[in-house]
């Protein structure tokens, strides 16, 4: 009932935020806070810890906006929302950012009202099964039972698979990711199915993670990304751009670590990154320093991908096609000029 | 007062009635405006935002699984279909629901009066425990303790090999009609309309010699034997269809999942012990004079309060029974938490969030739980006009 009366809420703000809007940047500048829509608790990607603090590649996507716009990484306030109503709040206004591990679609882009602006995490969905059941490949589970999160991507790309490979199957289909660790770990299901990333993730909230492999098969693309609202491109370029200056960061060698130093360089790419030269922040109507702020408060690219997901989490997950592009992997940021 | 004469006539807007009659329509014209208002704005701006509106996508491709389907679904199924499954697995939890917490909650409710010590005080533990815990956390402990509890499919619990339950359900024969199976069903109609007509005999008879006759076992012998005569008769035309262990799980055979299990059991327990009051209060308005007159007149306990007790408290109970009714419908929709598939989950839940139409869905879906409030509104509101004190 709780989520029902959700989504009348929400649909009534749709409502009634009617015809007066102001740009999302003067309303953001004005609350002086980023309003960032994240998952109910995926390590690596929006995780709370005890303190309420929140960590994770999503979060990060975050912070790096409230760094350029307000100067202030931590002014983000975290609103966690189930895969139902991550659309409605950022359709209804409830957020400003959507950066919820959500997967890039021709729908979801088209007919929601929504843009999608980069990529921060090129992902794929896997399977999760139990060691016991000595299950080498996807193509082994026929009629298992599966538990999966509902209102995603990853309920329709099951059902292609499982039909594809004229395999039978039973989806126990939970509300948050939370509860589909719990199916499976009380055996509701053999097998735990979302991204590949997830997966790992949610690997290490059981109770015994030894005892569940992550099959190899991936059988999707999932190319994940911060969301805005359609309609007010400025915002759209602020996000888009942010995550940008983070790759170029990285791209460049710069990070949190040594950007004051890089001030001195005189390498143009670097001095237009940090605002030394150039058109700056002018385009987006920020200051002149703002992806200086980005790298020294958030960090760049691979800092942030080690911190929360890489070789620095428990996750201990590789750069893969998410290495830069000039290392192997697809990650790619238009130059800044 | 004298007559007023026809120079004198008011206004027509004078008259209080065209007046009450005026004001009405204008605050109805207003009303409908403001609506009408409202869903312009809606599809304007939904319009402007860019995102799609309309009932067309009922028509698509759903493309996602649903674990219990009353009717036949496949991924290949529109999305309007999985309204339909949804709607029927909503109705199926609701309905069983609603029969298994009226029988135990007058079972409680009664234990609850009960002179023996021990079962009223039982009585009276389960309801306090029940109504005073959260109904979410009742379906949460339902579930996951059970869940816990339960074996693997490998080392089912079974009775031989026919039923067996583990973690993934409870795994039943499905019985096969074959042709002769008319004969089966043709006889049981026929006794029950000759219960009809036995019991209506008995009345009578009673009213005119004072004898009875024992209605309830000849009905029971009746439809214990006259159908399973039949059904020898034509050539046992049920065949049984089992349940077998195949890869992770059980095939054929009928499954009640763990979920609707767990939603049911916590609606009814929940539901039952506040049905337990209300027929506790029932019963207590009947004045004791009742209790006392009927003992005067011989009855037993037992007669006493089935034919002058319960009958006196229905009309008590049941205007509150509605809204219990009521609630349990409603409450039914907390099954998205654990994962059974009624509407608020399938339909209000995945097919919201494939298509992003959030207004249509959330629309159909409260049309849906008002349709069913109010059909279960006016059921009882009948039946409770027909149990009314008969004023001659």
């Amino acid at each position: 009932m709780k989520k029902l009366s959700f989504i009348m809420v929400a649909v009534f703000f749709l409502i009634s935020a009617s015809l007066a809007a102001a740009s999302t940047l003067e309303e953001v500048q004005k609350r002086d806070v980023v309003q960032c829509g994240v998952s109910t608790g995926l390590p690596g990607f929006s995780n709370p810890d005890e303190k309420g603090n929140w960590t994770g590649l999503d979060v990060d996507a975050c912070r790096a906006v409230a760094a350029a716009v307000l100067h202030n990484a931590d002014k983000v306030k975290f609103i966690p929302l189930t895969a139902k109503e991550r659309f409605t709040a950022l359709q209804s206004g409830e957020i400003d950012i959507l950066s919820r591990n959500t997967t890039w679609t021709l729908t979801r882009d088209t007919s929601l009202g929504l843009n999608f602006t980069h990529t921060d995490y090129y992902d794929g969905q896997g399977f999760m099964v139990s060691k016991k059941l000595g299950i080498k490949s996807a193509k082994e589970l026929n009629g298992a039972a599966i538990c999966i999160q509902a209102g995603t991507t990853t309920e329709l790309n099951l059902a292609d698979y499982f039909k594809e490979n004229k395999m039978k199957y039973e989806a126990v289909v939970f509300d948050t990711s939370d509860q589909t660790v719990k199916g499976f770990e009380a055996g509701r299901c053999d097998v735990l199915t979302s991204d590949q990333s997830q997966l790992y993730g949610l690997r290490i909230k059981l109770a015994k993670p030894d005892d569940a492999v992550v099959l190899p098969e991936i059988i999707s693309k999932e190319p994940l990304g911060p969301v805005v609202r359609q309609g007010d491109d400025g915002w759209f370029n602020i996000v888009k751009w942010s995550l940008f200056a983070m790759i170029n960061a990285e791209e460049m060698g710069i990070s949190s670590k040594n950007v004051d130093e890089m001030k001195k360089s005189t390498n143009p790419n670097v001095r237009r990154l940090l605002g030394l030269e150039g058109i700056k922040g002018k385009g987006m109507n920020l200051s002149d320093d703002w992806a200086y702020q980005i790298i020294k408060q958030v960090g760049n690219y691979g800092e942030v991908f080690e911190r929360n997901v890489g070789a620095g989490s428990p996750l201990k997950i590789k750069r893969g096609i998410n290495a830069l592009w000039n290392k192997g992997g697809i990650q790619y940021a238009p130059p800044i000029r | 007062m004298p007559t007023e004469d026809s120079s004198q006539k008011t206004a027509w807007w004078n008259n209080t009635h065209n007046r009450a009659l005026l004001f009405q329509l204008l605050l109805a014209c207003a009303v409908s405006l403001f609506f009408v208002f409202i869903a312009n704005n809606t599809v304007h701006n939904l319009d402007q935002r860019g995102i799609t509106t309309g009932f067309a996508f009922l028509k698509q491709k759903a493309g996602f699984g649903i674990i219990q389907h009353l009717i036949p679904y496949t991924e290949n199924n529109t999305y309007g279909r999985t309204f339909v499954v949804g709607l029927l697995n909503t109705i199926l939890v609701s309905g069983l629901g609603i029969i298994c917490a009226t029988i135990f909650g007058f079972i409680v409710g009664v234990a609850r009066l009960s002179s023996n010590w021990l079962v009223s005080k039982l009585a009276a533990v389960y309801i306090e425990t029940f109504r005073n815990l959260p109904l979410l956390l009742q379906i949460f402990f339902w579930y996951f303790a059970v869940l816990q509890a339960l074996p693997s499919p490998r080392q089912s619990l079974h009775i031989g090999d026919s039923f067996f339950l583990n973690i993934r359900g409870l795994y039943l024969p499905r019985p096969i009609f074959e042709h002769g199976f008319g004969w089966v069903v043709g006889a049981l109609f026929f006794v029950l309309l000759a219960i009809i007509i036995i019991k209506r005999w008995a009345g009578k008879r009673q009213e005119k010699t004072g004898e009875q006759f024992p209605v309830l076992w000849t009905s029971l012998a009746l439809i214990l034997s006259l159908p399973t005569l039949a059904y020898f008769a034509s050539g046992t035309p049920i065949d049984w269809e089992y349940p077998v262990l195949k890869g992770f799980n059980f095939k054929n055979g009928i499954t009640v999942i763990p979920e609707l299990a767990a939603l049911l059991v916590a609606l009814s327990v929940y539901t039952a012990s506040l049905i337990a009051e209300i027929v506790r209060s029932g019963i207590l308005s009947v004045r004791h004079g009742q209790t006392e007159a009927a003992y005067a007149l011989g009855l037993r306990p037992g007669k006493t309060l089935r034919l002058v007790i319960i009958p006196q408290a229905m009309r008590v109970i049941i205007p509150q029974m509605t809204s219990q009714y009521l609630n349990l419908v409603k409450n039914s929709s907390l099954a998205t938490a654990i994962g059974y598939p009624d509407l608020v989950s399938v339909f209000a839940g995945t097919t919201l969030n494939q298509t992003g139409q959030a207004i249509e869905v959330i629309a159909m879906t409260m049309a849906v739980y008002l349709t069913i409030s109010l059909t279960i509104s006016y059921f009882m509101n009948w039946y409770n006009a027909r149990s009314l004190l008969k004023e001659r």
